[in-house]
Formats: C-alpha cells, structure tokens, sequence
C-alpha cells in the first residue's frame, strides 16, 4: 500500500512539476544554441574571405581599394573594407553627438524636472518614436532632410549630415530610456541634502544627479551607438551611398551595412566580393559583441564605485 | 563674471522645457507630415488592389497582407520559447553558468543588428532549407529578432507578480509548475500580452531582416483561393512574401513605377497608422485584461 502511494506520487510530481520543467528548461538552453549557430555560420561563411580567396586581414581591415569586380588578371579583386567602416563610424559617431545631449536633458527633464508630465505625455511619445518603422525615418529623411540639406547647404543633400541626422533621431528613444531608468533609481536623500545646504535644482542636477547617474547614461550611450551601427536602410537610404571617405559632411558616402544591403542580392555566392559582404556582417556581429562588453565593464565600474 | 545660481536654475529649466517641447513637436511634424503626405492614397482601393507593373495606380493589398501574415506567423513561433525561457529564468534558473549564459545570449540577441539577422536567415532559412526567399524564412528570422524581446518581457512580468500570490499556491500544496501555470502566468498576463502585442508591432516595420529572407517581390495572390498549399494563395507561407515596409524601400530604390512617391507616402501612412494601432491596441488590451483580472470591473 504504502509502495502504491510512492508510485502514485513520482507519476504526480513527473506529471505536474518535471514535465514541465524540463521543457522551459530546453528552451531556455534553446537560445544558447541559437546563439551559437549564429556565430558558427556567421564566422564560417564571414572567414572565407581569408581562407578560400586568401585575403589578409590587414588588407581588408585597412585597404580602401574595394574593386571586388576585378579581372585575376589585373591582380584580382580588391576587398578592402576601410571606407565602409570609416563610413560607420563617422555617420553613427556624428549621430551620437548630436543626439546624447538632447537625449539627456530629455531624461533629466522626464525624471527630476516635471515626472508627471514625463510619464503621462513623454513616455507614450517616446514609446511612439520606437515603434516607427526604420523604412519611414528613411523615408522622412529622403523626402524631408535630403532636399532640406541641397537647398541650404548645396550639393546633392544625399550626405553624411542627412544620416547622421536622421540616426540622431532614431537612437534617441534608447538613450533617453536606459538614461531616465539609471536617473530614477537615485535616493532621494542625495537630493533632498543638496538641498538642504541650499543648492539650486540645476546645480544639484549637475553635481549630484547626474555623476551619480553616469554609468548609466553611459549605458544607453553605448546602446545607441551599437544601434546606429548596425542600422542599415534608414540610413542606405539618405547618406547617397558613393564608395568614397568624405571630405565634408556634405559629402555622400557609403557605410558596412549599406553595402551589405545593396551589394548581397546581386552577387554570386562564393565569389570573392560576396565572402567580403559576409566579412563585413561578421564584423558587425564582432562589433556588437565589443558593444556588450564595454557596457558590462561600465556596470561593473559603476557598481563598485557606489 | 559669476552668473546668479538662480537666474541659472531659471534659464536651464526653461531650455529642459524647450527640450521636452521640441521632441514632442518633432513627433507631432513626423505623424503629420506623413499623414499629410499619404492621406491621397489613404483608401480602401489602395490597399484593396495589387500593384500594377511599371503603371501607376497600383495598391498595396499583397503587401498589407503579407506583413500581417508574416508578423502573425513570427509570433506564434516566438511566443512558446520566449515565454518557456522566461519562466525557465524568472521561476527555475539558479546562479550558475547557464544561466550566465543565457543571459549573455540575449543581450547578445538584442544587440545584433536586424540586417546581421537577415543574412543568418539568408543562409540557413534560405538557402540551407531549400525554400528560396519565403514567407517562411522571413518568418523565422523576424522570430529570432523578437525572442530576446519576449524572453524578457515574459521574465519580467513573471517577476512582477507579487510573492504572497506564490506562496498562496504553494501552501496549498500545488507544485511549482502548477503554481507557475495555474497562477504566476494567468497574473502576469495583461503585462504579457501587451509586451506581445507592442513586439508584434515592431515586427510589422521591420525591413533589413526581410529583404533577403522574404524577399523583394511577391506572386501574384489569388484572394479567393484559401487552400495553403496552392502557390498563389495568401495563405501558403512558402512563397516569396514582400511585406510593406520591404515595398517601401524597393519602391525608392527601384523606382520602376512612376507614381513611386505617391505609393511610398501612402504605404508610410499606413504603417504609422499599425504603429498607432498597436500602439493603443497593447495598452487598451492590457487596461481590460488588468481591470478583470482584478476584479474591478463587472
């Protein structure tokens, strides 16, 4: 009898509490390995173009000779990413330029200044500028900010300044959540002393509100800048994509991932020049990793120094 | 010359103020404008009818759909792992490397540009599988763009019940998955779905995902056929599915129609008007789910 009832039990607890378990377990394991067959294929088909064309990782990284379509017999194709990545960084560093300080005093504004009206009217408004698609900031940019640039500064308006500008907007709605999230969090009673020894409400923003908050400012800077990287058609679509470095921000130029966009569907695969594309995706991905890690280093700096 | 603290407190809330007006202004012009520019096409023959090849007057309707489609397909895949990963790290995970792991995982998820996603998708749901550009494939990618979005929403809003819930069911002698299926869940469902729905929504602009996954065309769809497995109806996910928002930008980059402008206005406004539906519908669907749940309302 005694036996009976054991049994009865381990049917019980396999039914209602192992079974189930087990399968969220999977799936939570699921996404480790999802993970990982990214970053297989991804280095697999991105490390062809130094195995199989037998490209240096020198010349791709530091050359600006991309004639991916030349003859072997002319001294074969040239892969070398160098503008693409320049073009990366200048466009999705001008963004951040333009964008972190107005995305600050926004979450400074939403969290110390006026909380009711942040929540109520802010936060939707950001939640609004999140959910518009990348195509229609694109689409804004090329109707709107491309012939606003060749009306008032001349040249084609298809230009650096346009990407940067309609980037600036897209990764604000980051920086400001992740920011107004690290301003949220600090003890009233550092403000409440300053205070009391009769600073003014800006002069304790700027004294105690804000060093306090840094390294989680810093956090949602990190996080835009990852997210201006790796956008692509808002971007391909107003920055006039000429395979040059430019000299002015008026200039049109070209970045990693706009190549990548323009470039994969009319390559053959395992073509020299489609293994380049694929490089420059596993570049992306590497950058991105490089992202994760230095916010985990500014999480970790700013909880000690706290 | 040292400025008065207090003229400077003064001067910088104001400038805060001007601030917080000017991105509310710029949202105001961007909704606008776009508005303003589609509302000609804002009918229902627009997103009624098919495009018409190299002719103007054409519609939207296979795209419309498609997105629809693709978006409802993507999270009815993502929702049982994210969800089931969510519970795994809210309820079961303990701190060991595992879980470090899936943590790291996610974040890493996240931060991967959508267009890196899109080439993974090109290369294993495209050419790996055999399908060519799919309905499918974009499915599946748009669903790993989106399942370290849901996996932590449905984490945090497992969290977000309150302890005493927990310990009820637990006294009464429920298991711990009975507790997490018959009352951590059902209570965190309002937060669920409305996390779902704003991912969906995100989902339906997404583009660079698409482009070498679903593809840059669609067949011509037969809306009276509903049989899947016939290649002009809606319903056969394998068939290449351009979505909206990839018709946006092939209309600009192609231009092969003439009224370009006009039917990329038009497909602007139509998808910031699903932003502002989801938008609305998650909050909506949350505040009704929430209120009978609580029993406030009758």
């Amino acid at each position: 009898m005694k036996n009976n009832t054991k049994k009865i039990d381990k049917y019980y607890a396999l039914k209602h509490e192992y079974s189930g378990r087990t399968v969220v377990t999977i799936f939570g394991i699921m996404l480790i390995l999802i993970t990982l067959t990214m970053v297989f294929f991804l280095i697999s088909k991105g490390s062809a173009t130094f195995f199989q064309n037998h490209i240096s990782l020198k010349e791709f990284l530091f050359s600006t000779e991309w004639m991916p379509g030349k003859d072997e017999a002319q001294g074969g194709p040239a892969v070398g990413a160098l503008i693409f990545i320049i073009g990366s960084i200048l466009i999705s560093g001008f963004a951040l330029l333009i964008s972190t300080p107005f995305s600050v005093a926004l979450a400074i504004f939403m969290t110390q200044i006026s909380p009711a009206f942040g929540k109520k009217l802010l936060q939707p408004v950001i939640e609004i500028f999140v959910g518009i698609p990348s195509v229609v900031y694109g689409w804004i940019g090329l109707s709107v900010l491309v012939p606003f640039v060749r009306h008032q500064f001349g040249g084609l308006g298809f230009s650096l300044l346009a990407g940067s500008l309609v980037l600036s907007v897209m990764i604000f709605p980051t920086i400001t959540s992740v920011a107004a999230d690290a301003l949220s969090i600090i003890p009233n009673d550092y403000k409440e002393a300053s205070y009391a020894l009769g600073a003014t409400r800006w002069h304790t923003i700027r004294r105690i509100i804000f060093p306090t908050a840094l390294p989680g400012i810093l956090t949602g800077v990190v996080l835009g800048l990852a997210r201006a990287f790796g956008e692509a058609l808002a971007v391909q679509m107003v920055i006039g994509n000429t395979i040059r470095i430019p000299g002015t921000i008026l200039d049109s130029t070209v970045n990693l991932t706009s190549i990548i966009t323009m470039d994969m569907g009319n390559t053959a695969m395992g073509t020299t020049w489609n293994n380049a594309l694929w490089s420059m995706a596993l570049l992306l991905l590497i950058i991105s990793f490089i992202f994760i890690f230095i916010i985990h280093r500014i999480g970790r700096k700013g909880s000690a120094s706290s | 010359m040292r400025i008065n603290p207090k003229t400077a407190d003064k001067v910088t809330t104001v400038l805060f103020y001007l601030v917080a007006a000017g991105f509310i202004i710029l949202l105001v012009f961007f909704v606008g404008y776009i508005l303003y520019e589609g509302r000609v096409r804002l009918n229902l023959h627009f997103i009624t009818s098919s495009p018409v090849f190299m002719q103007a007057g054409g519609g939207i309707a296979p795209q419309l759909f498609n997105s629809v489609y693709l978006v409802f397909l993507s999270i009815l895949i993502t929702v049982p792992i994210g969800l089931s990963a969510g519970i795994y790290l809210a309820e079961y995970a303990t701190q060991n490397r595992i879980t470090k792991a899936i943590r790291f995982c996610i974040e890493a998820l996240a931060s991967l540009p959508s267009i890196v996603i899109g080439l993974f998708g090109l290369l294993v749901f495209v050419s790996m599988t055999g399908w060519g550009y799919t309905l499918m494939s974009g499915a599946l990618a748009v669903s790993i763009l989106n399942l370290p979005v849901i996996t932590r929403i449905s984490e945090d809003s497992l969290r977000g019940v309150p302890k005493s819930y927990k310990e009820a069911s637990l006294a009464l002698g429920a298991t711990h998955w009975q507790t997490i299926t018959k009352v951590l869940v059902p209570v965190a469902l309002p937060g669920l779905i409305t996390g779902i729905v704003m991912t969906a929504g995100r989902a339906f602009g997404e583009a660079a995902a698409l482009l070498y996954t679903a593809g840059m065309s669609s067949p011509k769809l037969d809306f009276t056929n509903w049989n899947p497995f016939s290649f002009t109806s809606p319903l056969n996910p394998f068939r290449p599915a351009e979505t909206l928002a990839v018709y946006i930008w092939k209309v600009n980059s192609e231009g092969l129609i003439p009224d370009a402008r006009q039917v990329a206005d038009g497909s602007a406004a139509i998808l910031i008007i699903s932003v502002f539906l989801f938008n609305i519908g998650s909050r909506f669907i949350g505040r009704v789910l929430s209120s009978r749940f609580s029993g406030k309302s009758k």
